[in-house]
């Protein structure tokens, strides 16, 4: 879901009823909406996975690709006008490493360097890539200090968040987005860190999620959730914060085994900070461990380490944190996924 | 006792050292100064170069940023689709696209370096290039946006926020001033996103610039040749930071002449100082003579007198040296770092001394005097004591010179350099062939002497008759007198020639190349100005015009290492364009099935080798298009290359249908003004356009030529004085020396006045000599000039075209200074009590 806005600036172009709005009755589409919604504000497509090398060591990724429309130079016939932005970050947690290793791309669509295709999945800025495959989608990525060659096989139908795939974000309808996940994906492939490949698999959530909605004054960042569940349910959460950290609004959803739906309300979702991290690089704090509480499940969200900080002033214009966590209860391990904590360094605008 | 000897002896020795330098304060006066004249003027074109140098390495270093290889072609730019093929190539990290312009500012002279990039792939390369902060991160997209340089903003008294008004085509187009680039150097450039940019300047499409960032570990030669064999024609692949290395090339001939200039001023000076210590020796003959008898060395006297010239020097290069700095920070402040040759414009750098120019320069100064002294302190090493102690032994000193085989060598080796060709793009050979011919003819000069005065009849009055005899019997006393006539009087005149020979060649080119009556061009001050076809139908249309041709400009990137050659396209409305154009040469008619004509100018021949009747190819549009040489003309304007080729040819090979400039015929009745207003009046914009008719533009043309010459003119004046003073001077110590002749003269009972006809006839029959063979030396290193040195360094030829009158002027002016000179000296002489001067003899 959620996930990252892109900064201010890029937000700021055109006026709003030039921009598709997110409307109540429409429903999702398969590949269509899988694919680019060029008409709209922003739009993302989230990778995000626990997986083992042959050694049985944890590694947690993340692979993102952000689409905007700035809405300057629209009428301009320059084939490099830049009528859609794309952005990419990636990132490799390594408890070996201590820290995340991380890094970012920025292009203007155009000239096939850097595209987002309409009609299914298909995203990249040169040699960084995520695709739709006929089992499910193949990431290519070439970072600096490291590179992913994985694909991801689909093991269950898409879920649509919110009421049939349209997200409130707050108690106006126009603070909504499309939003649908992919839980349970099989991950397989090759991650190479500092010259040595290693041969990885694990599972991975997929988030697609788009909008022209501004998030409400009120807000000043969120902290999301997604989990698979051991038992091979999926859980979603998040909140949406406000300046003195309260929640200002609230959303989730839980498909259990069985493929049943539950649509959590907002005062059915409740973050609660357990530990916090301070960045020696930023000194921005973030409550790396949380309990969450989501319907009837109480759960304790534990990083894989601590330093999961992203820092991605160069391409989206901001700092936020992104890391791989497991889920407990009661001491029990009902799952792992990832957990994103925006706003902590300064209000996120969007 | 031995001690109490050596004190007086060693206070003899300073007190015979330093008394002459005492005595003579206004030769050595003259001997520094012209030393440090040229080492000032040396160090001076050295500063100021350096520092435009290195301004001009900081832009391009700002402006590649870490690019590894550099995509560039013709000044029009390319197909950007270039830029997709390019940066996929699995070598290449990142490509950043640049189109680039000289933007016209309306009411300004100077254009604006306008880039526009993808700030998404500049930040990868020449991060320099992206706006600092901007308080909206989209202005970096926005169509309206622009970032200046702070170098830009200070000049231009922008800051962001403020509008900044940019001519395209006739139109002024609004840019908001959205902040500042991180670029710190003083380049004045302005950067927007190269969407907008293309939108802006009409120029959807094309980009100017492709920069590369390879891959670690990329073989980049490799790469390189990969990627030109892949190119398109009239594109360049090269290594980053090349274009540094070009436009260092491109002002060389230029500042290679200036420096040539301040050797010559420094060579005076040598002369000056060698001339100087010549006279000195003579007239001190007795003093060493006696220092030698006192137990002093020849190598001790040699030593002696070198530490006088080296002293000289060393005065005159500190002089020089701070004299250099301020000359430098003086044209810095007043015109900029470009010298006048235009190719560092926009630069306002500061000046820092270079520790390692100066010790050059000083150097420079010492070594000159020192060659100055050498001959001079060998000379009266070589002396027996004896011998010397006696008077009337002058003679001597200068029986050295007479051997005539060196001069006679040292002219046929300056014959052969004539036939040498440039050497890295420098007339080298033809600077040293006028050094040796000069050098040869000096060397003669006592022997050319010797054999003049001796055929000579003696005529009958009794001053000239005692001249006469005076030359024939010592003729050796005249040579150094003689020697600064002809080397002073022969570079005037070879000056004299070429300069007017360029003027005229000028002048008369410009009456051919301007027939029109009425000229409209937006070319000036940038390159985004144009006529669109729509401005040139309705600009042919005007009632008062009979015919319109049109041209339009476009540069040419043909070879990596030279500088980009302009392709005119021009219409000529129907005429013949060899009757046109100021052809040289024979014409050649291309056949039936030739490819179609171009006419190259002389340039073309040296640079690029092309003859008259060859095929040979251009790349427009990314094709080779093939062409026959219909004729070489002559272009002043450009000395990098340009060839013409008819406009129809070039819009149906390019599509291109601007024009630059047009040509206005007038109708019967119409004047200039009047179509000047019916344009203005009906083409939007057209105000924004430089008019002139031919004798304006002429005119303006001449004024430019002048004051580029304005400094030759002026360091080539300095030059002669130099000369002309050392001449006065050494006339004036010959006088002095013969004081005991003039007492001898006046003892046998000739008058005063009889003495001073003798000097006057001296001065003239000395000075006629020099003026004659000055102005045949004059002559040939005219052509010289002309043939090498002009030829090689700019690429174009000229007529020859004496000026006569002017010479003829000067010559009059130089004899009567030497015989003006020759009679003031023997006045001063002439005072001497004569039993005092007689006595002196004994």
């Amino acid at each position: 879901m959620m996930l990252l806005a892109l900064c201010a600036c890029l937000c700021a172009g055109a006026r709003a009823q030039d921009y598709a709005q997110v409307k109540p009755g429409v429903a999702l589409q398969f590949p269509r909406d899988a694919g680019s919604h060029a008409q709209f504000r922003t739009e993302w497509w989230y990778l995000t996975g626990w997986v083992k090398d042959a050694r049985g060591r944890d590694l947690g990724i993340q692979i993102t690709f952000f689409r905007n429309r700035p809405g300057v130079a629209e009428s301009n016939p320059s084939k490099f006008a830049p009528r859609q932005l794309l952005f990419a970050h990636a990132a490799l947690a390594d408890p070996g490493k201590g820290k995340l290793l991380h890094d970012q791309r920025a292009a203007r669509a155009g000239f096939g360097l850097a595209e987002a295709q309409e009609g299914r999945t298909g995203v990249w800025i040169d040699d960084w890539s995520l695709r739709q495959t006929d089992a499910g989608y193949s990431a290519r990525i070439a970072a600096h200090d490291f590179s992913y060659a994985l694909d991801f096989k689909t093991t269950q139908p898409p879920l649509a968040q919110g009421e049939g795939g349209l997200s409130r974000k707050g108690p106006r309808p126009a603070q909504a987005s499309y939003y649908y996940s992919e839980p349970q994906l099989k991950v397989s492939g090759t991650i190479t860190v500092a010259g040595e490949r290693r041969e990885v698999s694990g599972t991975a959530w997929l988030d697609h999620e788009w909008s022209s909605a501004y998030l409400a004054e009120e807000a000043v960042g969120w902290d999301w959730v997604g989990l698979n569940l051991a038992d091979g349910g999926a859980l979603m959460a998040f909140r949406i914060r406000d300046k003195d950290g309260r929640s200002y609004w609230a959303g989730g959803s839980l498909r259990g085994a069985d493929g049943r739906v539950r649509v959590l309300k907002p005062e059915e979702v409740g973050f609660e900070p357990a530990r916090r991290w301070r960045s020696p690089r930023t000194g921005v704090e973030y409550p790396v461990a949380m309990r969450l509480r989501a319907g009837e499940l109480n759960l304790e969200l534990e990083p894989l380490l601590d330093d999961q900080e992203l820092d991605a002033r160069a391409s989206t214009g901001t700092i936020y944190w992104e890391g791989a966590v497991r889920a407990r209860a009661g001491g029990k391990m009902l799952g792992q996924g990832y957990l994103e904590l925006t706003g902590y360094w300064k209000r996120l605008k969007m | 006792m031995r001690a109490t000897m050596r004190a007086p002896l060693a206070l003899s020795r300073a007190a015979l050292f330093l008394a002459p330098l005492a005595q003579h304060k206004g030769r050595l006066a003259v001997s520094v100064l012209a030393i440090a004249l040229g080492v000032a003027l040396g160090y001076a074109v050295q500063l100021i170069n350096a520092v435009a140098l290195n301004e001009f390495s900081q832009a391009v270093r700002s402006l590649a940023g870490e690019a590894d290889l550099e995509i560039r072609g013709p000044r029009a730019g390319f197909d950007e689709m270039l830029y997709a093929r390019v940066a996929r190539m699995a070598q290449v990290a990142v490509a950043s696209p640049v189109l680039e312009a000289e933007a016209k500012l309306p009411g300004r002279k100077e254009p604006l370096h306008l880039l526009g990039v993808d700030a998404f792939r500049a930040a990868q390369v020449q991060p320099a290039l992206i706006g600092s902060a901007p308080a909206d991160l989209l202005d970096l997209l926005r169509p309206d946006a622009i970032f200046l340089s702070p170098a830009a903003a200070d000049s231009l008294s922008l800051k962001p926020g403020d509008r900044l008004a940019v001519q395209v085509g006739l139109t002024q187009q609004s840019l908001r001033v959205a902040g500042l680039l991180r670029a710190s150097g003083r380049e004045r450039l302005g950067v927007m996103d190269i969407a907008a940019a293309q939108l802006l300047l009409g120029r959807s499409g094309s980009i100017s610039r492709l920069d590369l960032r390879l891959r670690p570990g990329a073989d980049m030669d490799a790469v390189q040749a990969d990627l030109q064999a892949q190119l398109p024609p009239g594109l360049i692949v090269e290594r980053s930071h090349r274009d540094l290395q070009r436009n260092a090339n491109l002002s060389r001939a230029y500042r290679v002449n200036l420096n040539v200039l301040a050797l010559v001023a420094l060579f005076t000076g040598g002369f000056l100082v060698f001339s100087a210590q010549a006279l000195s020796v003579v007239r001190r003959r007795a003093q060493l003579a006696l220092l030698r008898v006192f137990g002093v060395t020849r190598g001790g006297i040699a030593r002696m007198l070198l530490a006088e010239g080296a002293l000289i020097g060393a005065a005159g290069a500190v002089l020089g040296l701070v004299a250099g700095y301020l000359m430098a920070a003086a044209v810095l402040a007043r015109f900029g770092a470009d010298l006048g040759a235009g190719e560092f414009r926009g630069l306002h750098p500061d000046l820092h001394a270079d520790p390692w120019a100066s010790a050059l320069f000083f150097a420079l100064g010492v070594a000159v005097a020192l060659a100055g002294s050498l001959s001079a302190a060998l000379e009266a090493a070589r002396a027996a004591p004896a011998q010397a102690l006696k008077a009337g032994d002058e003679q001597t000193a200068f029986a050295r010179l007479r051997p005539a085989w060196p001069g006679v060598a040292l002219l046929l080796a300056g014959a052969l350099c004539t036939a040498a060709g440039p050497v890295g793009g420098i007339p080298l050979f033809g600077y040293i062939a006028i050094a040796l011919m000069l050098l040869g003819t000096l060397a003669l000069m006592p022997r050319l002497a010797t054999t003049v005065f001796a055929v000579l009849p003696l005529p009958r009055a009794a001053g000239a008759r005692l001249a006469l005899a005076q030359l024939q019997g010592a003729p050796g006393q005249a040579a150094v007198s003689l020697a600064a006539i002809v080397a002073s009087f022969s570079l005037m005149v070879a000056m004299g020639i070429m300069v007017a020979s360029f003027r005229v060649s000028l002048s008369q080119w410009l009456d051919q190349v301007l027939p029109a009556e009425l000229y409209m061009r937006t070319g000036m001050g940038g390159d985004t100005g144009f006529l669109s076809p729509e401005d040139q139908e309705r600009i042919a249309a005007l009632p008062g015009v009979r015919r319109a041709e049109f041209l339009r400009i476009e540069q040419l990137l043909l070879a990596p290492d030279k500088p980009r050659v302009a392709l005119l396209a021009r219409s000529f409305g129907g005429d013949d364009p060899g009757q046109r154009l100021p052809l040289v040469g024979a014409a050649f008619a291309p056949r039936a099935g030739d490819p179609p004509p171009l006419w190259a100018s002389e340039a073309m021949v040296d640079l690029y080798g092309y003859r008259v009747g060859q095929v040979v190819q251009l790349p427009l549009a990314g094709q080779l298009r093939r062409f026959t040489v219909a004729g070489i003309w002559r272009d002043y304007a450009r000395q990098h290359g340009s060839v013409i080729i008819a406009r129809e040819l070039y819009m149906a090979y390019t599509g291109d249908r601007k024009a630059n400039d047009v040509a206005l015929y007038l109708a019967p009745g119409a004047s200039p003004a009047s179509v000047m207003r019916a344009i203005r009046a009906s083409i939007p914009g057209a105000a924004n356009v430089e008019y002139g008719a031919p004798a304006e533009i002429r005119a303006r043309s001449l004024k430019v030529f002048d004051r580029t010459f304005a400094v030759t003119y002026a360091l080539e004046a300095v030059a002669v004085i130099i000369g002309l003073f050392g001449l006065s001077s050494n006339f004036g110590a010959l006088v002095l020396a013969r004081s005991r002749e003039f007492g001898m003269l006046r003892h046998v009972g000739m008058t005063r006045r009889q003495i001073g006809a003798m000097l006057a006839a001296e001065g003239a029959l000395v000075s006629a000599l020099g003026l004659a063979l000055g102005l045949a030396l004059g002559w040939v290193i005219s052509l010289v000039l002309i043939r090498v040195v002009n030829r090689q360094s700019f690429h174009w030829s000229m007529e020859l075209h004496p000026p006569w009158a002017l010479l003829a002027l000067l010559a009059a002016a130089l004899l009567l200074l030497a015989m003006f000179t020759a009679l003031a000296s023997g006045r001063r002489a002439l005072g001497v009590d004569v039993v005092r001067a007689v006595r002196e003899d004994w």
